[in-house]
């Protein structure tokens, strides 16, 4: 690398900064970019963070009358006794709405493919910036629109007396008609989906178009490194799940509004045509979370092992592979909407073939790792507590998949434990791996050890409480989606409750880690990492360059990266 | 107070009977009442051992890097990247993982799924097979429909049965439990968010088909111990059966979010004797739902030994 050069194109660009304004609210630059997108999903984050709370504090305890959602109506709805019970009693159901659509739609898509994949899809194939910077901009600020959007939608009228949405994540239509929910809430959710939508395939095309159109010369794509192969396989699957949800939704709206009847039956419809559509997206978009963790993983386990990633092609094409299965797997959502039997067996089938590459991606790992000198820097014990915890969480999804064990768990608290296990320990990992791998390279700054040490050890422990006790509520027949409980429910309630505690402290920790990093100031290097590190954007200075690459790198490395 | 008097006869009686409901720090399955949830658990038991002993195969090959190659204990990495050989290994082991789960999974799948042919069942002279049960199966099915309501209660139909004006027998059951202050407390008896005012009544050891249906937004009917759970969608029915061998009480909850009250909408089913069920369906067809419903608060004992209770 012509490091020299870089050192010279850094301090001539320092000219060429925007002013304030215009650097952040009319933002091409790609790495402004990915930093308003990772502050948008801290603010996110927080949000979605806040109402699992409000989840698991009404639920730490039996009994709505005691809990904090009738205090929260009695507070602002100015109902008292038995009305603040029946609000409190819908409220939930909103809550529970808000958690899943904010974490997914804007905390883990917009961190790990708007920040991470901003930020570092350029800076590893050795391009300057993404293809259509503008389009790059307007993908953020619609991300930000979609995101006012459903908070308003939390404060106007869905239904029954009460502000929001309260449907569920998967809004599932009658429910989310105009017969269960007959108030504008719904319908800016829709906007709001759709909008998000919009920009997350203009987003997608515009990585497409970067990965396949910029590298840097002598990257072919069988040597572009992980990351990059995931964000592309990440960003197709965006292209091509996001238009059915889209069509989905649309069919919504107008059945709510102009008198269409796609999912009413008294009008020849059918909601489980809802169903199948949603799920046609919605199966792809867990894989939409959780492909970018992979690709963050495999850098951080390399760079710590100081080892190229073992079996570097069956890596890029395992996830080619979940990526197309991804297509083919939907109804296993739905083993009990009354399939026929013939067509469940082809979905327990397909869906158990997902475990051979997410089995190969594990194994590749641990192989990375072995013959390596491991350091245990901060991202890489975040890293081996995803491979564990994704582990935990792919052998409950290979239980899911037998539609006979299925009819048993299905909408219990075992599909709760199974989702959070790869996405709230999974996605969620990955996402604070990538942020400790990263972190000085984007912000130039170097963050507290020990602090994110205590981080990574307190979310574990919390997270394990957390999300363990809810397989065995979910064996003994606890439903989801429920404000109150059997009696019989309450200890692991409680135990689970205690667990959110305890990754509430793990959250204060990270903040007061961000915190000191940026009152300190501790000066960054170029590569923190030292021989493991070998893809390009160690290369640069940390923070790099406000415009990169202006002279682009050749690649002659053998091999992955 | 009618719970009351039922709790002490029963207790007076010496039948506390049977009942199936989620227990205190319970880790697994509730009991298995039918063949079907027997069979469920008969097969994820093992098959959640084989998954930990992954998990934890795992974590110890995790272990086992972390201790034998950190930087202290192996300064110089190795630089391989490829073993073809393991890597053909752990592509086909997992495979051959997944085809022994499939086997019994697709069986298990099926015999919960086909609607068994009783004919075929009562001409079979195989009284080993614990999958069929012969002496039912000549009695032939008992049809309930459930339905699920706007109002969050389950209205049950027995269409086979019709009353003294000719309308289908039926009955509304709802939780008697809301989280309201005005509920009446909680029994074991009664167990708060499971007991309804009128229990779904079936015979023992009789073949139940049952059909699932809604009038406004999507619920879903379950019993935990039978190990069925069937989305009630409206415009549609959907089906299934089961064969309960132990008379007792059985709980289950609604089980696809449907609104305000979506944990207040259980599932009783009290599963009786086939001449305490004639005697229920009497005093249904009669119109005093009262009376029917005080007739099955004490559920007799069964009138023969069947399998499960003799396994036990």
């Amino acid at each position: 690398m012509p490091m020299d050069e870089i050192a010279l194109d850094h301090g001539h660009d320092h000219d060429h900064k925007p002013g304030f304004f215009k650097r952040w609210f009319l933002s091409t630059n790609h790495k402004d970019i990915g930093t308003l997108y990772l502050i948008f999903a801290l603010v996110a984050g927080i949000v979605g963070y806040s109402l699992s709370g409000l989840i698991r504090w009404e639920l730490a305890a039996p009994g709505v009358e005691a809990g904090p959602l009738v205090q929260i109506m009695q507070f602002f709805g100015a109902a008292q006794g038995a009305e603040a019970i029946e609000q409190a009693k819908l409220f939930y159901n909103v809550v529970i709405t808000y958690h899943g659509l904010v974490m997914i739609f804007f905390m883990v898509m917009p961190a790990l493919i708007g920040g991470f994949g901003n930020w570092f899809v350029p800076l590893m194939i050795g391009a300057p910036d993404m293809a259509f910077p503008r389009m790059n901009n307007i993908s953020f600020w619609l991300t930000v629109a979609a995101f006012v959007l459903a908070l308003v939608s939390m404060f106007v009228p869905g239904g029954a007396g009460v502000n929001g949405f309260g449907g569920g994540w998967v809004l599932y239509p009658p429910l989310s008609s105009t017969a269960g929910h007959p108030g504008p809430s719904m319908d800016l959710l829709i906007l709001s989906l759709h909008t998000a939508g919009i920009a997350s395939i203009l987003g997608a095309i515009n990585f497409i178009v970067t990965i396949l159109n910029m590298r840097a010369p002598g990257m072919t794509l069988h040597k572009m490194p992980l990351f990059a192969w995931s964000m592309l396989i990440t960003a197709v699957l965006l292209l091509l799940a996001l238009p059915v949800l889209a069509g989905a939704l649309t069919m919504l709206l107008t059945d709510r509004n102009f008198g269409s009847q796609f999912f009413d039956p008294s009008g020849g419809g059918d909601p489980i045509m809802f169903q199948h559509l949603f799920w046609f997206f919605g199966h792809p978009e867990v894989y939409i979370m959780i492909l970018p963790a992979f690709g963050i993983i495999s850098h951080i386990v390399s760079t710590f092992s100081k080892k190229p990633i073992f079996g570097y092609l069956g890596m890029a094409y395992a996830m080619v592979s979940i990526g197309a299965i991804g297509f083919i797997v939907w109804a296993h959502h739905m083993y009990t909407v009354g399939m026929p039997s013939d067509m469940k067996a082809y979905f327990v089938a397909a869906t158990m073939v997902i475990a051979v590459p997410t089995g190969i991606k594990i194994f590749s790992w641990i192989a990375t790792m072995w013959g390596g000198s491991i350091d245990f820097e901060v991202p890489m014990v975040w890293a081996i507590g995803f491979i564990f915890l994704f582990t935990v969480g792919g052998v409950t999804g290979v239980v899911l998949a037998n539609a006979g064990i299925d009819h048993a768990l299905h909408d219990t608290y075992y599909v709760v434990a199974h989702f959070h296990y790869v996405l709230s320990l999974g996605a969620v990992f990955g996402l604070f791996a990538g942020w400790y791998y990263w972190y000085e390279k984007m912000f130039g700054i170097k963050y507290n050890k020990t602090i994110g040490y205590a981080h990574f050890w307190t979310m574990f422990v919390g997270s394990n409480l957390l999300f363990f006790p809810q397989h065995f509520l979910g064996l003994n027949g606890m439903p989801r989606r429920y404000v109150d409980y059997a009696d019989a429910f309450t200890t692991w309630h409680y135990w689970s409750s205690i667990g959110y505690a305890v990754t509430l402290v793990a959250t204060i920790i990270f903040f007061v880690g961000v915190i000191e990093s940026m009152l300190r100031r501790r000066k960054a290097d170029a590569n923190p990492w030292g021989e493991g590190a070998t893809t390009l954007e160690w290369t640069l200075p940390s923070p790099p360059p406000f415009h990169q690459f202006n002279e682009l790198p050749v690649v002659k490395t053998e091999g992955g990266h | 107070m009618r719970y009351l008097i039922s709790f002490c006869s029963a207790a007076a009686i010496g039948l506390p009977a049977f009942a199936a409901e989620p227990t205190q720090g319970a880790l697994n399955f509730q009991e298995p009442a039918t063949r079907i949830a027997e069979r469920v658990i008969g097969f994820a038991n093992p098959l959640h051992i084989a998954m930990a002993i992954v998990a934890i195969f795992v974590a110890a090959l995790l272990v086992w890097v972390c201790v034998r190659y950190n930087r202290r204990s192996n300064p110089t990495p190795r630089k391989f990247s490829h073993n073809t050989t393991i890597e053909v290994i752990w592509t086909v082991v997992p495979v051959l993982i997944l085809v022994a789960i499939a086997g019994p999974s697709f069986s298990n799948l099926f015999y919960q799924e086909n609607e068994p042919d009783l004919e075929v069942i009562a001409q079979s002279g195989d009284f080993d097979d614990p999958d069929i049960f012969i002496e039912a199966a000549k009695e032939g099915w008992i049809t309930v429909k459930a339905e699920g309501m706007g109002n969050w209660a389950w209205t049950y139909y027995y269409p086979d049965e019709l009353d003294a004006d000719g309308y289908e027998v039926q009955l509304v059951s709802n939780g008697i439990h809301k989280g309201l202050p005005d509920d009446p407390p909680a029994t074991a008896e009664k167990p708060r968010y499971l007991a309804t005012d009128y229990p779904m009544v079936i015979p023992a050891n009789r073949y139940v088909r049952y059909l699932t249906t809604s009038d406004r937004v999507i619920h879903s009917w379950t019993v935990p111990a039978f190990g069925v759970k069937t989305d009630a969608v409206p415009g549609r029915t959907n089906s299934g059966w089961f064969l309960v061998e132990k008379p007792g009480v059985y709980y289950g909850q609604c089980s696809e979010l449907c609104g305000k009250n979506h944990a207040f909408m259980p599932i009783e089913v009290r599963v009786v004797p086939q001449a305490q069920y004639d005697g229920w369906m009497e005093k249904m067809k009669a119109g005093d739902i009262d009376a029917a419903a005080q007739f099955v608060q004490v559920i007799q004992p069964a009138d023969g030994s069947t399998r499960l209770a003799m396994a036990e």
